[in-house]
């Protein structure tokens, strides 16, 4: 009788589903508007209306596998111990996809398949696990929402581009200068917008970035305008160059090899893997000391945290600007490997990425950072016709995790101290 | 110097409202005192400008240690740190994804701190660091005995049952190391027996660790039971002060609680 | 003096389109204190709307100008309203309670899936439209100086009165209003005076969107080209509107729109042109830190 009753609504929902998607579709879907090709002034449709039949009839059926579901999940009883179970078991997932990870990474630019074009999608991915530790540590473990974390990274490219091509230093001093110079910046722009509540504090940070893009665009004498900084140098092995011929030892005759252009493909990909894992060992130590205990605590409750002492503007401005600070090493090794930075790579939607890897491999979750980046950054690398549905996907996998998962793919929290070791 | 604190003509508006209008009271050293009255009497306002949530429009809060803190002109977070004024709250605040013993490390936040020398020392696993959490972590087994919960140290605070969240919130503010406690309605929501195991507790405070409480509390056999002083306020002002036996029969509080006629 | 008359006018359009879309973030702020991010790309699928539709009824090109402007706006409103309903019905619905970033988190997502939603279906190259309403009224000339009013900018003005007029006679006069209110101070209490909550919410973010959406087809009549991104900017601008007028505030909305559009019609006239966003940001940065409750809003008191 009920199941009848709940057919009829299911029947009445999907309908309901369908005239909304309808609504929703047709309009933009069915009618794609296109320049006109007879005046090339006015506009001209070009009708899509079975694409968006279809996409109609796919937001039905999905709604319909919700449906059944919904019900199957109404039939399992709730399992005794599951929450502890799923906690132990995605400590060990945790633990084997970290392994895992570690040993590919090592290998990867000897294995047989590695040619350029992997070794440098590498390169790419790991540059955004390396900004998504950075920023998993103002967001994941401090609570605070930074939706400019972009603008650190183009501080770190900036600084070590004008560092680099006016004063002629190294990367290794170039390197640590343009990490403190983002920091810096960091303190600057945290100190007075950090007592701001979380939502606020997203925007103002937002805005923040776009001032520095604007800035950098706009500020022609020092950044170069739109054309941007370029022949910024490639870093060398310690002091010897990646080069057919130089007047120093070149990398090829320090080690007797055969000169070819994959040493230098090859030394960026371990450069940024050895940043990368410092952010991560970094994070992980820290995460253990008073102040990251500080950090969680204030994501939690930062009443709270003040009635217990906890000065919780200086606690964040730490978290934010040692995020920062790791921002600007990866973006200083971004201006060395592409030898020219440029506004047009430090936009807004560069900040979502990384926050959304941030956010889908699970706040806090250090390696669901890692799958997020290969996922989102390797596979776009790999089908790049696919390139505008990526960014579909993004806002849509967004969503839903949020609302499946609020806590991320693999958020799994370890304790940072244990009073009874033995109870695991 | 025999009162811990003393709380001169404090007045608190909000806009056009009168939360405390001239309201003075103290506390004795290693006490305990009740602050009691109907709802919206004004208590968790008190609370609040002890603790600096809240900046007096009128009137002076010191607190005799030491040396002398006028607390109205110190920043929230200052006053557990250098006052060594510590609170809980009404609807429990404890840091609930975080075990119940990193609540209880992360209050002797400032303490750690410096130990490893502002996460310098940490870094590098110095010694003297390691030694200082060790210490710390004692500490919390200390109070974790007390409360008879040291074997769920490792559970996530959230997952406490409410009863036990709330004794863990008072041992939390026990590790900031205070001399005076201030608890918003510790009572509220416990049975009978947690009851008496609060009012213990309470006791052990006061009489082993010398240390002075002033509390909120509607629960009359908590008041009446351990309460060393009793002050009534009723819409803002204070209606009465005295011995629990004292305030129990005077007319003022007995119409505030029960009404006029 | 023309140049600063002629200034003021441009601005009190550019105003009415802030203000327009900065009503949806106030009202939702309001009623659900979360900032809807993907506000300003529900205004940009109301531009989108608008502009098939007029190049379906064609126009410009026909007779009946008014009446044709008038459908445009009513489809406009109808199928931008649905995509209010759906934005908060699938993804700030289930996320109601949860942790404050996770709905912030989704709003961004929103954002980003609406963008590339319109990007792939409608493509990504900027659409231009011949202007439709032509002409204005001068009334000052002086040498090479005029100053002038267009008819443009008088329906967009007109428009705009007229459609505060009946929100505000919706907000302080109707039982919905009065719900809406009610349920801007408690959300609890409202729902155990059996205040149908769901609705309330729902129907906040179809107003809201319905506004975003004529404010969408003025900014197509009023600069003639739009693309799948013009949600961002002008959906930030018009939330630095409701944050200087007073976040929550509904005339602080309109206020704050209208000083917006005054502020960056002005900066780009008398100072430079490439730095009007900065000005913006920076305006939106600065109220923040010194006064985050804006003009009209009130000091929140914390509750401990």
């Amino acid at each position: 009788m009920s199941s009848k009753k709940n057919f009829s609504l299911i029947i009445k929902d999907l309908i309901f589903t369908g005239l909304i998607a309808t609504v929703l579709l047709i309009p933009i879907v069915g009618f794609r508007t296109e320049i006109s090709t007879v005046d090339s002034t006015g506009l001209t449709f070009n009708y899509n209306f079975i694409i968006a039949f279809f996409v109609v009839a796919f937001v039905v059926g999905v709604r319909f596998l919700f449906h059944i579901y919904w019900f199957s999940k109404i039939q399992k009883k709730p399992q005794e111990n599951s929450e502890k179970n799923k906690k132990k078991f995605l400590k060990k997932l945790n633990f084997y996809l970290g392994a895992a990870a570690a040993v590919i990474a090592f290998t990867l630019p000897f294995m047989p398949f590695a040619n350029r074009y992997i070794v440098d999608v590498a390169t790419l991915v790991l540059t955004y696990v390396m900004l998504g530790w950075g920023l998993n540590i103002v967001v994941g473990l401090a609570g605070l929402l930074d939706l400019g974390y972009v603008a650190f990274f183009a501080v770190g490219a900036y600084s070590y581009a004008l560092l680099a091509t006016t004063f002629d230093l190294s990367f290794w001093i170039c390197l640590p200068l343009a990490g403190i110079l983002a920091a810096f910046t960091g303190i600057l722009l945290g100190f007075p917008v950090l007592r701001l509540r979380g939502d606020y504090l997203a925007i103002v940070t937002l805005g923040f970035g776009e001032i520095i893009r604007l800035i950098l665009l706009n500020w022609y004498e020092f950044t170069g305008g739109p054309d941007g900084i370029s022949r910024i140098p490639r870093p060398s092995f310690f002091g010897f160059p990646f080069a057919r011929k130089s007047e120093d030892t070149t990398f090829h005759e320090l080690f007797g090899l055969e000169y070819s252009t994959m040493h230098r493909i090859i030394f960026l990909y371990y450069l940024i893997l050895i940043l990368a894992l410092i952010t991560n060992f970094f994070t992980m130590k820290i995460r253990n000391l008073p102040v990251g205990r500080a950090w969680e605590a204030l994501r939690e409750d930062e009443t709270a945290c003040r009635a217990i002492g906890i000065n919780p503007t200086n606690t964040k401005l730490t978290a934010f600007a040692i995020g920062a600070m790791f921002g600007g090493f990866a973006g200083s090794f971004f201006a060395t490997r592409q030898g020219f930075v440029s506004p047009e790579s430090f936009t807004f939607i560069e900040s979502a990425i990384i926050l959304a890897i941030v956010v889908l491999g699970g706040m806090g979750s250090q390696i669901g950072v890692v799958i997020a980046s290969i996922l989102l950054i390797g596979s776009t690398e790999l089908f790049r016709e696919l390139e505008q549905f990526r960014m579909l996907a993004f806002g849509l996998a967004m969503i839903i995790i949020m609302i499946v998962k609020p806590r991320g793919l693999l958020a799994n929290r370890e304790p940072s101290i244990l009073l009874n070791k033995k109870n695991e | 110097m025999s009162n811990i604190l003393e709380i001169n003509h404090l007045t608190m508006k909000f806009g056009g409202l009168i939360a405390i209008d001239d309201v003075s009271f103290s506390v004795k050293k290693n006490s305990i005192t009740s602050l009691i009255g109907p709802n919206g009497a004004g208590k968790t306002t008190v609370f609040n400008c002890i603790t600096g949530f809240y900046k007096p429009t009128v009137g002076e809060i010191l607190l005799n240690s030491k040396k002398q803190f006028n607390l109205e002109r110190m920043n929230d977070f200052t006053i557990p740190q250098k006052a060594k004024v510590a609170r809980t709250f009404q609807n429990i605040r404890l840091f609930p994804q975080m075990t119940v013993l990193e609540n209880l490390i992360v209050a002797q936040h400032n303490k750690l701190m410096k130990a490893s020398m502002y996460t310098l020392k940490g870094l590098v696993n110095a010694k003297s660091f390691l030694n200082a959490e060790n210490e710390a972590k004692e500490l919390a087994k200390y109070w974790l005995d007390k409360i008879k919960l040291t074997d769920r140290a490792d559970i996530e605070a959230g997952n406490l049952p409410y009863g036990q969240q709330r004794k863990v919130e008072i041992c939390r503010s026990m590790c900031t190391d205070p001399i005076l406690l201030c608890l918003d309605e510790p009572a509220a929501g416990l049975n009978a027996t947690e009851s008496l195991e609060l009012n213990s507790l309470l006791e052990f405070i006061k009489n082993e660790h010398k240390i002075s409480i002033l509390l909120i509390e509607h629960d009359m056999s908590v008041v009446m039971g351990i309460s060393d002083k009793v002050v009534v306020l009723d819409y803002g002002k204070k209606i009465a002060e005295g011995m629990p036996s004292e305030v129990k029969g005077n007319p003022e509080v007995i119409k505030a609680y029960l009404g006029e006629e | 003096m023309e140049y600063f008359l002629q200034q003021l006018i441009n601005s009190l359009t550019l105003g009415s389109i802030y203000g327009l879309i900065a009503i949806g973030y106030t009202m939702v702020y309001g009623i659900i204190g979360m900032i809807n991010f993907a506000h300003g790309d529900v205004f940009m699928i109301g531009s989108f709307v608008s502009l098939i539709a007029m190049v379906l009824l064609g126009v410009g090109t026909g007779a009946f100008l008014p009446l044709a402007l008038l459908i445009v706006l009513l489809a406009a409103i109808l199928v931008t309203s649905v995509y209010g309903w759906t934005l908060e019905r699938v993804a700030y619905r289930p996320l109601r309670g949860s942790f404050r970033l996770a709905a912030l988190i989704t709003a961004l997502g929103a954002s980003i899936f609406l963008q590339n939603f319109v990007q792939v279906s409608q493509g990504a190259k900027i659409k231009p439209i011949q202007p439709i309403i032509q002409g204005g009224f001068t009334f000052f000339e002086n040498g090479s100086m005029v100053v002038s009013f267009s008819y443009l900018q008088i329906f967009i003005i007109i428009i705009t009165v007229i459609l505060l007029s009946i929100f505000s006679y919706i907000i302080s006069k109707t039982p919905l209003g009065r719900s809406q209110r009610a349920c801007e101070q408690d959300l609890t209490m409202s729902k155990l005076l059996g205040i149908n909550v769901d609705r309330t919410i729902s129907i906040t973010f179809i107003i809201g969107a319905s506004l975003a959406s004529v404010a969408g087809m003025m900014f197509v009549l009023y600069y003639g080209v739009i693309d799948f991104f013009i949600g961002f900017l002008t959906g930030i601008k018009a939330f630095t509107a409701a944050v200087l007028g007073g976040i929550g505030s509904i005339p602080g909305a309109v206020i704050g729109g209208l000083l917006i559009g005054l502020i960056e019609t002005f900066w780009s006239a008398y100072f430079t042109i490439e730095y009007k966003d900065v000005a913006v940001f920076g305006i939106l940065v600065i109220v923040l830190i010194f006064r985050p409750y804006g003009i009209l809003g009130k000091p929140e008191v914390e509750k401990v």
